[in-house]
C-alpha cells in the first residue's frame, strides 16, 4: 500500500485510498476474500474433510448398522485393522484390484491410448475424427448404459460376442469375471490415455524426429530415443492418474456385482459388501481407512511430480 | 517401397480391429430401440418408434430423467456460483496461507473419493437426516466437486487481466459489482467449463444417489438403469435400451456442445 504521506503519484493513480480498501485490483480486502472463500470450504470441511476423519474413528469402533452394536458403538482399536489383515477376503479383494489397475489402466489403458494417438500423430479428416469420436463416446456415456451394453455383450446365450466368435454358451461373466471387467475398463477408460497422449505427442518437436528418420532409425528406435524422453513427464502423469481412478473405480459392481463368488470383488466392491450390505461399518470404515493411504500415498507422489515440472 | 506398404496395411488392420472394438458394444444401444421386439443380439432395426411410448408409459422412468436433471442443475449452480466466489478470492487477494490451502485442496479432492469415504458419508447423511433427500445429495455432491471446480476456475482468473477491474474501481464500482459486470463475463468460458463438467459428473454418477436414495421416486436415471436389469427377473429389453439411450443423449450433446463451442481442450481432471 502506498504511504499516506507521499504525494499521489500518476503510475499509481488506481492505488485505493488507505483504510478503505485493500491493495488487490477489485478492492475485495482480507474480509470480504475470506467471506467469499468461506461458503465453498464449508461445504468441502463438512461433506469432505470431515468424511475423511470420521472414517478413521468409525475404523477404530464396533459400529454396525443394526443390532446391539448400532445402539452402543464401543471403541475397539485396531481390532477392526487386525481382523482386515488376517481375512482372506480382504487379500483376495487387494490381489484382484491390484490386476485390475494393472492390467486394465497401466497396461490396457496406457498402451492402446498410446498406440491410437501414436498412429493418428499425422492424420488429419474424417477417419482421425470418427476413431477418436468412438473412443471418447466409451469415456462419456453414463457407467450405467454402458455396464449394460457390456452385459448384453457379453451374454452367454444371445450376446453379440459369441455369436461373432461363434461360441454360443460361453459365459464370460460367470467364467472369467476378472477379464471380462479388466477388458470392459480398457474400453471404457482409454480416451484419457490417448487426448493426454495425443497433446504429449504434439509437443514432441518434428524436426527431431524428421533426423532420427534419416540418420535410419527404425520405428521403434524413434520411440525410444526421440519420443520417450520427450514425453516421460506425461507418461508418469498419466500412469499416476489413471491408477489411482481405477483403484476407487465402483464400475465393477455394475457390470458383475463382485461376484460369482467374490471372484470379482475389487476393494471398492467389497467395502460396499462388507460395510452396507453385510452392515459391518466399523470393518467397512477399516479397510476404507486403507484405500485412504493408498490413494494418499499415490497422489502425494503425483504432486511432487507436477512441482517439480515447473 | 514393400516395407512400406506392409507397415500401411498393418496400421489399417489394427485401426479397423480398434474401430470395431469401440464400436461393437455401442451399437446394441443404436439398434435395439428401434427394434420392436429386441434381443441381447445386435439386429438390424426395423424403425419402430412403439418402444418410446413405452418408455412415456413408464411408472419411473421419464421421472427419474427429471431427478438426474434437478440433481445435476442443482449441484452446478452451486459448484459454479461458489468455486467462482472462492477462485475469485483466491486468485486476487494474498490470503494467509493460500498456498497451502490449494494444495490441501487439490490433494483432498484426488485422495477421497466416493469408494472411500463411502461409508462415513452413509452414516452423515443419516445423521443429518439428509438419506432420501435430494438437497442432502446435492450438498455432497458439491462438496466433491468443489476442490477441483475451484483450480480449475482458478486457473482462467489468473489469466484474465487485473486492468479492467482496476479501471471500473477508479469508476467507483463496488467490489460485488466488480465480480459480477467485470469478472463474471471475462471468465464465462471458465464458468461454463466447470458447469458442463459438474452435470456430466452428477449426471452419470451412480454411487452416491445409489447409497444415499432408497425412494424410487426420487433416484435419478442412473439408479434406474441398473434397476431396470438386476431386478425383477426377466430384463424388460424394450425399456432398458429405450431408456439407456434417453438417458444417453443429453451426455452426446453437451459434449458435441462443448467440443464445437470451445475445441476440447484438455484437462487434467475433468473426470474422476
Amino acid at each position: 500500500m502506498a504511504p499516506v504521506t507521499s504525494p499521489p503519484d500518476p503510475a499509481k493513480v488506481t492505488d485505493p485510498p488507505p483504510g478503505r480498501y485493500s491493495s488487490d485490483a477489485a478492492g475485495l480486502g482480507r474480509l470480504r476474500a475470506g467471506a467469499f472463500v468461506a461458503p465453498a470450504l464449508a461445504l468441502i470441511a463438512v461433506f469432505l474433510v470431515f468424511p475423511a476423519l470420521w472414517v478413521i474413528y468409525l475404523g477404530l469402533m464396533n459400529y454396525r448398522l443394526t443390532g446391539l452394536a448400532a445402539a452402543d458403538p464401543k471403541f475397539v482399536g485396531l481390532d477392526n485393522f487386525l481382523q482386515a489383515i488376517s481375512d482372506p477376503g480382504f487379500w483376495d479383494s487387494t490381489w484382484l484390484t491390484f490386476q485390475f489397475v494393472l492390467g486394465s489402466a497401466v497396461i490396457g489403458q496406457v498402451l492402446l491410448g498410446f498406440t491410437i494417438a501414436w498412429m493418428l500423430r499425422d492424420w488429419r479428416g474424417p477417419l482421425k475424427r470418427i476413431v477418436e469420436g468412438l473412443v471418447i463416446l466409451a469415456w462419456i456415456l453414463p457407467s450405467a448404459v454402458v455396464s449394460f451394453l457390456w452385459v448384453a455383450l457379453l451374454d452367454r446365450d444371445s450376446g453379440t460376442l459369441n455369436a461373432l466368435l461363434g461360441i454360443e454358451g460361453f459365459a464370460w461373466l460367470l467364467d472369467h469375471p476378472m477379464l471380462s471387467i479388466i477388458i470392459f475398463n480398457t474400453w471404457r477408460g482409454t480416451a484419457f490415455s490417448m487426448m493426454l497422449y495425443g497433446a504429449a505427442l504434439g509437443n514432441v518437436p518434428p524436426s527431431h524426429l524428421e533426423s532420427a528418420r534419416l540418420a535410419g532409425a527404425s520405428g521403434w528406435q524413434q520411440l525410444r530415443d526421440v519420443v520417450f524422453p520427450h514425453i516421460r513427464g506425461h507418461i508418469l502423469t498419466n500412469l499416476l492418474l489413471i491408477s489411482l481412478w481405477t483403484f476407487n473405480d465402483f464400475s465393477p459392481f455394475l457390470l458383475t456385482a463382485g461376484g460369482p463368488d467374490g471372484k470379482s470383488e475389487v476393494l471398492a466392491v467389497h467395502v460396499y459388501k462388507t460395510a452396507l450390505q453385510s452392515g459391518d461399518l466399523g470393518y467397512g470404515a477399516a479397510i476404507s481407512t486403507v484405500i485412504l493411504l493408498i490413494n494418499l500415498v499415490v497422489a502425494v507422489f503425483y504432486l511432487r511430480l507436477l512441482r517439480s515440472k515447473r | 517401397m514393400t516395407r512400406f506398404v506392409a507397415g500401411r496395411i498393418g496400421v489399417y488392420t489394427l485401426i479397423a480391429v480398434l474401430l470395431a472394438f469401440f464400436t461393437i458394444p455401442l451399437l446394441w444401444l443404436a439398434t435395439a430401440p428401434f427394434t420392436s421386439d429386441p434381443s441381447y443380439e445386435v439386429r438390424l432395426p426395423d424403425f419402430t418408434f412403439e418402444n418410446f411410448q413405452m418408455i412415456i408409459e413408464h411408472p419411473y422412468a421419464l421421472w427419474s430423467l427429471v431427478n438426474s436433471l434437478v440433481l445435476s442443475i442443482g449441484t452446478a449452480v452451486l459448484v459454479v456460483v461458489l468455486s467462482a466466489l472462492a477462485a475469485y478470492a483466491l486468485s486476487r487477494v494474498r490470503l494467509p496461507g493460500r498456498d497451502a490451502l490449494l494444495y490441501a485442496l487439490l490433494l483432498l479432492s484426488s485422495i477421497i473419493t466416493g469408494t472411500a469415504a463411502m461409508v462415513p458419508l452413509f452414516q452423515l447423511a443419516i445423521e443429518l437426516n439428509l438419506i432420501d433427500s435430494h438437497t442432502g445429495l446435492i450438498l455432497i455432491l458439491s462438496g466433491g466437486l468443489l476442490p477441483a471446480a475451484i483450480f480449475m476456475i482458478k486457473d482462467f482468473m489468473d489469466t484474465t487481466p487485473k486492468s479492467y477491474e482496476e479501471s471500473a474501481r477508479v469508476f467507483g464500482a463496488s467490489p460485488l459489482q466488480i465480480v459480477a459486470h467485470v469478472v463474471v463475463p471475462l471468465v464465462r468460458p471458465g464458468l461454463a467449463t466447470i458447469a458442463v463438467w459438474t452435470v456430466a459428473n452428477v449426471w452419470g454418477n451412480f454411487l452416491m444417489p445409489y447409497l444415499l436414495l432408497s425412494d424410487v421416486d426420487k433416484q435419478p436415471a442412473a439408479v434406474i438403469m441398473y434397476t431396470l436389469y438386476t431386478e425383477g427377473g426377466q430384463a424388460n429389453l424394450k425399456v432398458l435400451s429405450t431408456f439407456g439411450l434417453l438417458y444417453s443423449i443429453p451426455v452426446v450433446i453437451m459434449y458435441l456442445f462443448v467440443s464445437k463451442k470451445y475445441g476440447f481442450r484438455f484437462h487434467g481432471g475433468i473426470k474422476r
